[in-house]
């Protein structure tokens, strides 16, 4: 009876020690200077995307009703100036990031992972330590707040407390209701960073993206200062913005690229393979001259 | 789990907020609708039912807050920063706390019935008498428990007046020429009131100063900067749950709500990258900074252009609603019940258009 205890005994501390002592042989260092690999989604991360481009994007009749109604000179108000990317876009934008580890300096646990992007000086804190979300009343962040675990050697990351950003430059946005995923996986000198969005308003399934990085042992991050000034005198209180049925950026879009509006205005539809077909039947409108492709 | 429980409990609390704000349309089907509301919303009153909500039922202004059991609610401390706390919770409007050597001052104090419950939370925060409660405004989900908090302490060492200051306009709507009934009983009136553009207060060392943001949410709005602590509070002119309730009513307009949302990001300055800084408690909802406000200033600013473009054009009010100047936001700040649906608020905006049109 008594050696009957102490197999269940034994067993026991096994099975806690397989549980808890897994994370710490699975961590994965990511610490070092990475560099954008802009070969994925070029045209969107460097020119930056064309406005009315939403295609393939798996947004509400609500998030394209709005980007209608973006005007680029929003970006001329003083209080729009020194926006940073939110953490749901920073990992496509431009900028070196840098990744490094806090570890409490008495026992070496890993209290938290930073993450440091050039452009704005975007800083993130992914806590490690088992922290709790902070309660809903608490202030939103551009970049969240972070809480992370390890997945094998996979480091994952649950973001809420946003504040309302976007999901593309173009006008493109994201509530204060959007929550993000996001996984970093290192492959020797390579690093793969995938975000998974989600929003119960502007987006009607999650968005996933992947971003590439290249370790870059001479890299560095530069400061990023940024001061708003007037740059347009306006009247207090206006906001650039285009009324209904006055933007005509996806019809443009759509006759440039020669593809139907339909699949400019973007939706969950347009993502799928099946859309090709559906595109066949529908009308491409007729370029006109301000929509006309630039001579090369 | 701790925090899952909160979340929970901020979610069930979040519609009852917003059926704490007053709302109404100057028509007596809405009147009578008000009454009945209030008598459904009466069969879980306490015995002692907020005499404010009867009162302001009878001024015919607006529709009743729920006042939940005090036993029920929950109301949450955040320290904001410098000498500010923020309670948020318990279906009433947010409460600021300022509190340091010389006393504790309080903008609002939410609803009557939860005045235990709140009271309760400053004490966890200072353990001094309040000296002064400012109102930023009439409704009963902010100045129900003035009553409560406004009585002088009586304690022998430390004997205390409290003074509760308002824009006059706070103090008119809340009392009634002598022998007719007044809206709130008289415990609650505003001690002290101003009727110019701001109102100055030095209190726990830091300069305290009231802006009156006439014809916002009502005609008696204020919101309250601590210039040393580095906060503003704005009452229901700006909030994160619903789009603004228009008590048009009691003065309120849209045009008014957007000139003071502007106002406040005047006096709001980001730490860096549009960021932190000066933080700003709502009248409802989550603690707040200047982006929060710009991206509600926007909106709003938004939604009126397109109405004002309807109204220009010669489109009627059915015509506007038709073409759903509000979709793009509806499915974050829209309402199809309670006390103010998105129907009423485009009307309000519409009529307001319509009217200065002419």
């Amino acid at each position: 009876m008594r050696n009957v205890e102490r197999v269940r005994t034994a067993s026991l501390v096994l099975l806690m020690l397989a549980v808890c002592g897994r994370p710490a042989f699975a961590q994965m260092d990511f610490s070092g200077v990475w560099a954008p690999l802009f070969h994925e989604d070029q045209p969107e991360r460097i020119p930056g995307p064309d406005i009315g481009d939403y295609a393939g994007l798996p947004i509400t009749e609500a998030a394209r009703t709005r980007a209608l109604a973006w005007d680029a000179s929003l970006l001329t108000l003083p209080e729009h100036q020194c926006k940073p990317h939110p953490s749901t876009y920073g990992f496509r934008g431009v900028g070196n990031l840098r990744m490094w580890s806090d570890q409490d300096p008495a026992t070496q646990q890993l209290i938290k992972i930073n993450t440091h992007i050039q452009w704005q000086e975007q800083h993130r804190d992914i806590w490690m330590d088992g922290r709790p979300h902070p309660p809903e009343y608490a202030p939103h962040t551009w970049q969240g707040f972070s809480t992370g675990r390890w997945e094998g050697d996979t480091l994952v990351v649950s973001t809420t407390h946003l504040k309302a950003g976007w999901m593309r430059r173009n006008g493109l946005a994201l509530t204060d209701r959007a929550t993000m995923e996001d996984r970093f996986y290192r492959h020797g000198d390579l690093l793969t960073h995938v975000y998974i969005i989600s929003d119960p308003v502007y987006l009607s399934e999650p968005l996933v993206k992947t971003n590439g990085f290249r370790l870059a042992l001479n890299g560095r991050i530069d400061p990023y200062p940024c001061e708003s000034v007037v740059e347009v005198p306006r009247a207090k209180g206006e906001v650039p913005n285009h009324l209904p049925g006055t933007n005509h950026a996806a019809e443009e879009f759509a006759a440039k690229h020669e593809i139907p509006v339909e699949a400019a205005l973007g939706g969950a539809e347009t993502a799928l393979p099946e859309f090709i077909q559906k595109m066949k039947t529908l009308k491409v409108p007729a370029q006109t001259p301000a929509a006309a492709r630039p001579a090369r | 789990m701790l925090a899952t429980a909160v979340v929970a409990l901020i979610g069930l609390t979040t519609p009852l907020a917003m059926q704490a704000t007053p709302a109404r349309r100057a028509t007596e089907s809405s009147r009578r609708s008000d009454r009945r509301m209030f008598r459904a919303l009466c069969t879980s009153c306490p015995d002692t039912t907020d005499f404010a909500v009867r009162g302001a039922l009878q001024q015919g202004g607006g529709a009743p807050p729920r006042d939940l059991p005090a036993a029920h609610a929950e109301v949450h401390a955040l320290r904001v920063q410098g000498n500010v706390w923020m309670l948020v919770g318990g279906g009433g409007g947010n409460i600021t706390v300022q509190a340091g050597d010389d006393g504790v001052l309080l903008v609002d104090t939410s609803l009557a019935s939860l005045s235990d419950v709140v009271m309760a939370e400053i004490k966890k925060i200072s353990s001094k008498p309040v000296n002064y409660i400012i109102n930023t405004h009439v409704h009963a989900d902010h100045v129900g428990g003035n009553e409560t908090f406004g009585k002088a302490s009586t304690d022998f060492l430390a004997p205390t007046q409290v003074q509760i200051i308002a824009h006059e306009s706070v103090l008119n709507r809340m009392s009634a020429p002598t022998g007719r009934q007044p809206a709130f009983p008289a415990g609650s009136w505003p001690t002290d009131t101003y009727f110019t553009k701001q109102k100055e207060v030095f209190f726990n060392s830091e300069a305290i100063i009231l802006l009156h943001q006439p014809a916002a949410h009502t005609d008696g709005d204020t919101i309250v900067f601590f210039r040393r602590s580095d906060v503003v509070s704005t009452g229901d002119i700006f909030q994160t749950t619903t789009f603004p309730f228009i008590d048009t009513e009691r003065g309120g307009t849209i045009n008014g709500i957007i000139a003071a949302l502007n106002n406040i990001l005047d006096i709001t300055v980001p730490r860096d990258k549009q960021e932190g800084g000066t933080y700003v408690i709502p009248g409802h909802g989550r603690l707040c900074d200047e982006h929060d406000v710009l991206e509600y200033r926007d909106m709003l600013t938004i939604v009126r252009d397109r109405v004002q473009d309807g109204v220009k054009k010669g489109m009627t009010l059915a015509q506007v609603k038709a073409s759903q100047p509000t979709l793009d936001y509806d499915a974050r700040w829209g309402s199809n019940a309670g006390p103010q649906t998105t129907d009423q608020f485009l009307e309000k905006i519409f009529d307001e258009l319509q009217a200065t049109r002419k």
